[in-house]
């Protein structure tokens, strides 16, 4: 290995000062992307516990038939306010988080466009966050108790209306939501304008590496389907506020708007949580097999394809709501198609394993779950796009099953598979190995004994959303093996945690570059400098530290 | 070591980061219009009780002529700006500010005429749902550009060197043109398409 | 569990109509018996294998890789041979999902039609299923009867011989009609009026649920179907038709019935309690023949005298949430209106 030419500046570490202020100055009142990235992070990991612990309260109730664990109205609360939480505080800040971090860093530059929206865009977004959790103290507003949003996380009209959900706990998801929103928006307009204007000398688009290729497609995304949440958002509040009529059926107003508005949001959504998760994967994957990405163009175009595709298939989440059939056909062979190049990005990162040296550390652990596990969800996504299969499917357990793979079996085994990743990058330590793949395992067979039992159950007619059931429809044993899963998944995650904060006091630092890295990240520091790089490198390749390592053979021979 | 044969670095050509920013902006901004312009085009006609559009919506002409000349006065106040001529910049910019604000007050007496003399409201129909919140929504767009252009006249004739803005200027000019724009589509949709 | 379960099987088989049906609990979609469910039934399978075949194949090839391409101790630390990709390979694994997917989209074209713009046959049997928060309301407009929570259909021996047609509307939120063993599951939307259509080929006892989230008690939300010979079904049809019962035995309860809120909710045919213009009578069930049914509270408990006093005593202990209050009536009120109640057949 060759000596890197990169200046690397090793900046005097002080000890660390704990007193009120300087905590204020470095957490409150910092702009540096690093910072507001590892508290993106932080935030969502708390909103994922308590969201998780939701979950087990459900899986509890639902683990026998006519259960009375909670009240109905607790239930209804616990599955809105766990997909709600799930979904836009989770996997939205995760993913800025993650982009915020490293975006600078891969395309070696100092920091975000616009640092000030940059923290505004966390703070915006915390806010929202605390304030939909806020409901559970003030969402009966004054004179009553407290009650969370019970509508479900796409709060269907007119469910939502006045007439049918009083008090003001769905003006909380609406607020909440809204704020939240602006701050995604914030995040991705930072870092579509960092990508698209701060790229090192010798960084040109094709030379970026796929983590932020994906991350800048992810951002278009949010630009383009996050406004039509908020719009919808607006008039359900002029309903609840102002009386006007958007979903007022009794006045001609349409439910199916709602859905249709709703889903052109909710469907690239799904595409915008899973970015992320390609994103790690692209990049974790061709280091642990010690290869570059197998066709790294149509992994580009994929996503590409991806982004617009996924503009055109909001419907499929409608296909019973009594459209013609010529709509339902439409939108099933737009979902289906949608498959090609989701398919390419898989065989591209079996290509990339595929005579490689693959170490099987727990970054890449993690990853291979991925692989299998989006392997299932993508196929039971292709079940669900066949419009006619989908009349017995939808709003059906199966569901519940898929969009959790989806979710949690690739966004999250992706997103641990990053943290163990870039967790050196951070800390300058390596989480612990053998606590990661007491994790991983844990994880991977908590995840597939509670979400396997979910698709069975849809098939044998178990709707999503209920509270409980009578015996002898023929789902208890599913639901109790379901539940079973939860507490290995548990004990994973209280691992994870607990590697975390292991690792943080007690392990020793690594150097900078612990996996062999080849992207700009790990070019300087571990953790790095408030101002990233000493100088700004310049790149010839996609691989700017391969390059560095292996004069005699470097990428920029064979790139264009 | 190896530096001598490498090939040089590519020097790249990127926008500015402004330039970008507002672009994503209006992006944004025009998904956000275009799902109230569906929604205003999906629910034309299915009023179940009147006012209907064509009972008392009158083109808006002259707001309209204020609104889309004042395009015309901010390009003219930047043309000033980049030759230094300041007393022509303030000039534009205070008649920008001043079409704006009289296409305000056409929407406000719009707006009294229905909600006070028809006691048309935003609950009345559907129409009015639609109506209103279309419309308002563009206004609120309107009103904030104000703010924004005012900010901008306000810091000028204070003595503020507004020429080393100049890009700035240029976006907020921009973002005004969006405005505009959004205007013919609301016109188009609202007074001609929904009648 | 079973116990309960066991005993619940007992009463409900009890009515004399619904002798010998058997009952269907479990919904599986791959058990039809009905032309709308087979046809999603046959598209259904051939997908599944499709996505079967698929994931053994693929899964197979990665976990080849893995194995075969693993590390291994003692392995030099020299790099692999590095690969950017090859276009052949990367066009054939373009070019084989694009020709699998195009057959899913014919399937589903050829299904989706077949199903949704099937001619519907006029001889029909027409019902009129309207979702309420949460239970269903049941009118068959030919028969001029109004019933609740079961769906009573003929069977057909032959496919499509006597369907019956369904349309759907709601008098409040979104729900959705699912009977998973006769078809797949269509909307119930307010100010929209969905059609769908059934022909059982076997007679029984068909569960299902409402599968959209429609507030509270969606859980709550019931639904059966009970297919008939056909004869049985003219004997049902016949005696809904009849007017309620007239029980002197059952005065006071009647009496209590028809002077208290009851009435604002729930109508009895052709009595003073029957449904008016304003809106009385049709918030909650139908009751003229609320005897002849199975279940109370849109499925949630059997029909039997002491769930029904239950039920009138407080209705929120077996379905927390729903719109009917407890009345606060005395035990002999309690005990005169179930009476009346049971007498109406």
């Amino acid at each position: 290995m060759a000596t890197l030419d990169y200046p690397l500046d090793r900046p005097i570490r002080r000890p660390r000062e704990w007193s009120l202020s300087t905590l204020f100055y470095e957490w409150v009142a910092t702009v540096d992307h690093k910072r507001l990235g590892i508290m993106y992070v932080m935030s969502s990991i708390v909103f994922l516990v308590v969201a998780g612990l939701m979950a087990t309260v459900m899986r509890i109730q639902l683990a026998i038939p006519n259960n009375h664990f909670v009240a109905p109205d607790t239930f209804n609360r616990m599955f809105t306010m766990h997909g709600t939480t799930m979904v836009f505080l989770v996997g939205m800040p995760i993913l800025a988080g993650f982009a915020n971090y490293l975006v600078p860093l891969m395309i070696g530059t100092r920091d975000m466009a616009f640092p000030r929206l940059n923290a505004f865009g966390f703070w915006i977004f915390l806010f929202g966050g605390l304030l939909l959790y806020f409901s559970y103290l003030g969402g009966g507003g004054l004179s009553g108790a407290g009650t969370a949003p019970d509508v479900g996380w796409f709060a269907y009209s007119p469910l939502t209306g006045r007439a049918f959900s009083r008090g003001a706990s769905t003006d909380y998801w609406i607020l909440g939501i809204l704020l939240t929103g602006v701050g995604s928006l914030a995040s991705a307009i930072n870092i579509i304008v960092t990508t698209l204007t701060m790229r090192c000398p010798g960084m040109t688009l094709a030379r970026m590496p796929l983590f932020v290729w994906m991350m800048f497609l992810d951002s278009y995304l949010i630009l383009v389907a996050l406004p039509p949440l908020s719009a919808c958002q607006i008039m359900l509040l002029a309903d609840r506020f102002l009386g006007a009529r958007f979903f007022d059926t009794q006045m001609g107003g349409s439910a199916v708007l709602w859905q249709h508005f709703f889903w052109f949001f909710g469907h690239p959504e799904v595409y915008i949580l899973i970015f992320p998760g390609f994103a790690c994967v692209s990049e974790i994957i061709p280091v642990f097999s010690r290869k570059p990405i197998f066709g790294r163009p149509a992994m580009v175009g994929a996503v590409v394809a991806i982004g617009f595709i996924s503009l055109g298939v909001w419907a499929h989440h409608m296909f019973t709501v009594g459209m013609t059939s010529l709509s339902n056909t439409f939108f099933a062979a737009s979902t289906l198609i949608i498959a090609i190049p989701t398919g390419i990005k898989l065989f591209n990162w079996i290509g990339t394993m595929w005579g490689g040296r693959i170490r099987l550390a727990t970054p890449m652990l993690f990853c291979l779950g991925f692989l299998f596990q989006f392997l299932a969800a993508g196929l039971t996504g292709v079940m669900l796009g066949v419009a006619s299969f989908d009349w017995q499917l939808s709003d059906s357990y199966f569901v519940v099953g898929h969009f959790h793979f989806v979710l949690v079996g690739a966004l999250l085994f992706a997103l641990f598979g990053g943290m163990y990743y870039w967790f050196p990058k951070v800390s300058g330590k390596c989480l612990n190995e053998t606590l990661g793949k007491w994790h991983f395992w844990l994880f991977a067979i908590g995840f597939n004994v509670t979400f396997i039992p979910m698709h069975f159950a849809g098939f044998l007619g178990m709707p999503r959303r209920i509270y409980t059931y009578e015996a002898g429809r023929g789902w208890e044993i599913w639901n109790l093996i379901s539940t079973i899963g939860v507490p290995i998944q548990i004990i994973a995650t209280a691992l994870f945690v607990a590697n975390i904060l292991w690792t943080y006091f007690k392990e020793k630092e690594v150097g900078d570059d612990p996996w062999d890295a080849w992207t700009l990240e790990w070019a300087t520091t571990s953790p790095p400098p408030v101002y990233n790089f000493e100088a700004i490198p310049e790149v010839r390749s996609s691989r700017p530290l391969w390059d560095l390592k292996h004069p005699e053979d470097p990428d920029w021979k064979y790139e264009r | 070591m190896a530096t001598a044969t490498l090939p040089p670095v590519q020097q790249l050509k990127q926008p500015d980061k402004g330039t970008v920013g507002i672009i994503c902006l209006i992006m944004a901004e025009s998904a956000l219009f275009a799902i109230f312009v569906v929604a205003y085009l999906f629910y034309i006609g299915k009023s179940l009780n009147g006012p209907y559009p064509k009972d008392i919506l009158e083109y808006p002409i002259w707001a309209s002529i204020c609104l889309l000349s004042s395009s015309a006065t901010i390009v003219m106040a930047e043309r000033a700006l980049t030759r230094h001529r300041m007393g022509g910049f303030k000039i534009w910019w205070a008649i920008t500010i001043l079409l704006g604000a009289e296409f305000l007050r056409q929407t406000g007496i719009e707006w009294y005429r229905f909600i006070h003399n028809l006691h048309f409201t935003v609950g009345t129909n559907l129409f009015g749902t639609t109506f209103y919140m279309l419309v308002g929504l563009h206004a609120s767009h309107v009103i904030v550009g104000l703010i924004f252009l005012l900010l901008v006249f306000g810091v000028t004739v204070s003595g503020f060197p507004i020429a080393t803005q100049e890009r700035r200027v240029k976006f907020l000019s921009w973002y005004w043109h969006f405005v505009d724009a959004v205007w013919i589509v609301v016109f188009t949709v609202v007074y001609v398409i929904g009648r | 569990m079973t116990k309960r379960f066991r005993r619940l099987l007992a009463l409900t088989l009890s009515p004399a109509i619904l002798a010998g049906l058997e009952e269907r609990r479990v919904g599986n979609i791959f058990q039809t018996v009905a032309t709308p469910g087979d046809a999603v039934r046959q598209s259904a399978i051939l997908v599944l294998s499709i996505a079967a075949g698929i994931f053994l194949v693929v899964a197979t090839v990665a976990a080849y890789a893995i194995f075969r391409f693993r590390r291994r101790p003692g392995d030099d630390l020299t790099e692999p041979p590095q690969v950017y990709g090859s276009t052949q390979i990367e066009i054939a694994w373009t070019v084989i999902p694009l020709l699998i997917v195009f057959v899913l989209i014919g399937v589903t074209a050829r299904v989706v039609a077949g199903v949704q713009d099937h001619p519907i046959p006029k001889d029909a049997i027409h019902a009129t299923v309207v979702g309420h928060q949460w239970w269903w309301e049941i009118r068959y407009p030919d028969y001029g009867f109004t019933t609740a929570n079961e769906l009573h259909v003929p069977v057909s021996e032959k496919p499509g011989e006597t369907p019956t047609v369904l349309r759907l509307q709601s008098m409040d939120v979104i729900h959705s009609f699912w009977v998973p063993q006769l078809a797949g599951k269509t909307d119930v939307i307010p100010n929209r009026e969905n059609v769908m259509w059934i022909d059982p080929r076997e007679t029984g006892i068909y569960f299902g649920n409402c599968a959209e989230y429609c507030g509270t008690q969606h859980a709550g939300m019931l639904l059966k179907v009970i297919v008939h010979q056909k004869a049985e079904f003219e004997a049902w049809v016949a005696s809904q038709q009849q007017v309620a019962a007239e029980d002197a035995s059952a005065a006071a309860g009647r009496a209590t019935f028809e002077s208290l809120a009851c009435v604002n909710c729930h109508a009895i045919r052709d009595t003073p309690a029957q449904a008016g213009h304003t809106g009385r009578g049709k918030f909650g069930p139908d009751l003229t023949h609320v005897a002849s049914r199975l279940t109370l509270a849109s499925g949630v408990i059997t029909n039997t005298p002491e769930h029904l006093r239950e039920w009138i005593r407080d209705p929120q202990v077996a379905k927390p949430g729903n719109f009917m209050p407890a009345m606060q009536l005395t035990e002999q009120q309690i005990k005169d209106v179930a009476a009346y109640l049971e007498t109406l057949k």
